[in-house]
């Protein structure tokens, strides 16, 4: 009998870990200083990181741009992050089964933090918060473009390709 | 095409430029409230000032902060501080946001503040608005509306118990005691305003 409960108990414990597991490579949470540490990657790459949420019509709608984009580019020469501004508690409900519906391969990290004063401006200190918004950069380059808008497939074509 | 993007690249820019800051004298305005009257600021002669922000309809970041927005009117109406409350977004882009369905939100939600319609998009271009929800508070002088902050309502979007930082009240709260707000600008996560598209 004891055995029997240790067995199932190991058992719920590797369930436990695979899911968590599976979560962890689905979404990175992240706060200010991972935020920081992506807006200062100094190796020479072009980064594109697009700020949306499920909620944001537009920002739904030119995810398959950036899907698409992407795989045009080798990762070694165009890093793409999607970082999700939905809140905290709609991970798990609303931005997992999104990702899944959609089939979205890029990663994605979420910004649990919601002190949105206290990080904006570290994006850019042009940017009043608005999304969808995409920061294009490669530091090693001295490249930067920062586009507080929506943009469609030939934009976002054309503006990777001026800043390469 | 150049000229075009260009253009758009100009407006772009003069758009960011033209955003009123703490200290700028705001434009009255005349826009039709959900019962079809004609609002202006100047109209509401006793007031101390307003609390102008840039609502709709159907952001969920609005939606977030319904309730909040009601009781800041609720707390300071009567101090002489009424919120007026503006959707600015285009309804051929975002239809839940067209006035007919701002009638119905208003009558649900029993707003007691003005909700108003900015069907040319002049006022959200005149502030500079950029997202909704976008709080300007206002004070009057010598009748003249002085932007006192900018920005957002409190710390928190999704959870207003955990909102460690009120800016919008403690602004109101600074006027009150005859104080310059402390912080007169913050910036928030939202929906962009639904521009037309010309």
């Amino acid at each position: 009998m004891n055995t029997t409960r240790k067995i199932a108990l190991s058992m719920l414990m590797t369930v436990i870990t695979t899911v968590s597991v599976i979560r962890a490579q689905e979404v990175d949470r992240i706060g200010i200083p991972e935020l920081e540490k992506i807006l200062a990657a100094s190796d020479d790459r072009l980064y594109v990181i697009n700020f949306w949420a499920t909620w944001c019509a537009p920002c739904v709608k030119e995810l398959p741009h950036f899907e698409k984009i992407s795989k045009e580019y080798k990762s070694d020469k165009v890093k793409f992050v999607l970082i999700s501004l939905d809140f905290p508690s709609q991970v798990d409900k609303q931005l997992i089964p999104f990702l899944k519906k959609n089939k979205i391969t890029l990663p994605v990290s979420v910004m649990t933090d919601l002190d949105y004063n206290e990080w904006i401006e570290k994006v850019d200190t042009s940017w009043q918060g608005n999304i969808p918004a995409t920061l294009i950069f490669n530091k090693a380059a001295g490249r930067r473009l920062f586009i507080p808008d929506e943009v469609d497939e030939a934009d976002l074509r054309k503006a990777i390709e001026e800043q390469l | 095409m150049f000229l075009i993007v260009s253009g758009l690249m100009m407006t772009l820019v003069a758009g960011a430029q033209s955003q009123y800051k703490a200290g700028d004298v705001a434009a009255d305005f005349r826009l039709k409230n959900v019962n079809g009257e004609t609002v202006s600021l100047s109209e509401f002669g006793d007031a101390k000032g307003f609390v102008v922000t840039f609502w709709c309809n159907s952001c969920p970041v609005v939606k977030k902060y319904d309730q909040r927005l009601q009781d800041i009117h609720a707390e300071f109406a009567s101090k002489g501080y009424p919120v007026i409350a503006i959707n600015p977004n285009d309804k051929s882009v975002a239809p839940g946001d067209s006035y007919e369905e701002m009638q119905k939100v208003a009558k649900s939600k029993k707003y007691q503040f003005e909700y108003l319609y900015d069907e040319t998009q002049e006022t959200a271009r005149a502030y500079g608005a950029t997202n909704t929800p976008h709080v300007y508070l206002l004070s009057k002088n010598d009748g003249k509306f002085i932007v006192e902050y900018v920005g957002a309502i409190d710390n928190n979007a999704d959870d207003a118990s955990a909102a460690d930082k009120k800016y919008l009240a403690d602004a109101i709260n600074s006027l009150l005691k005859g104080e310059s707000p402390a912080v007169k600008g913050t910036k928030a996560v939202g929906c962009t305003i639904k521009w037309k598209k010309s």
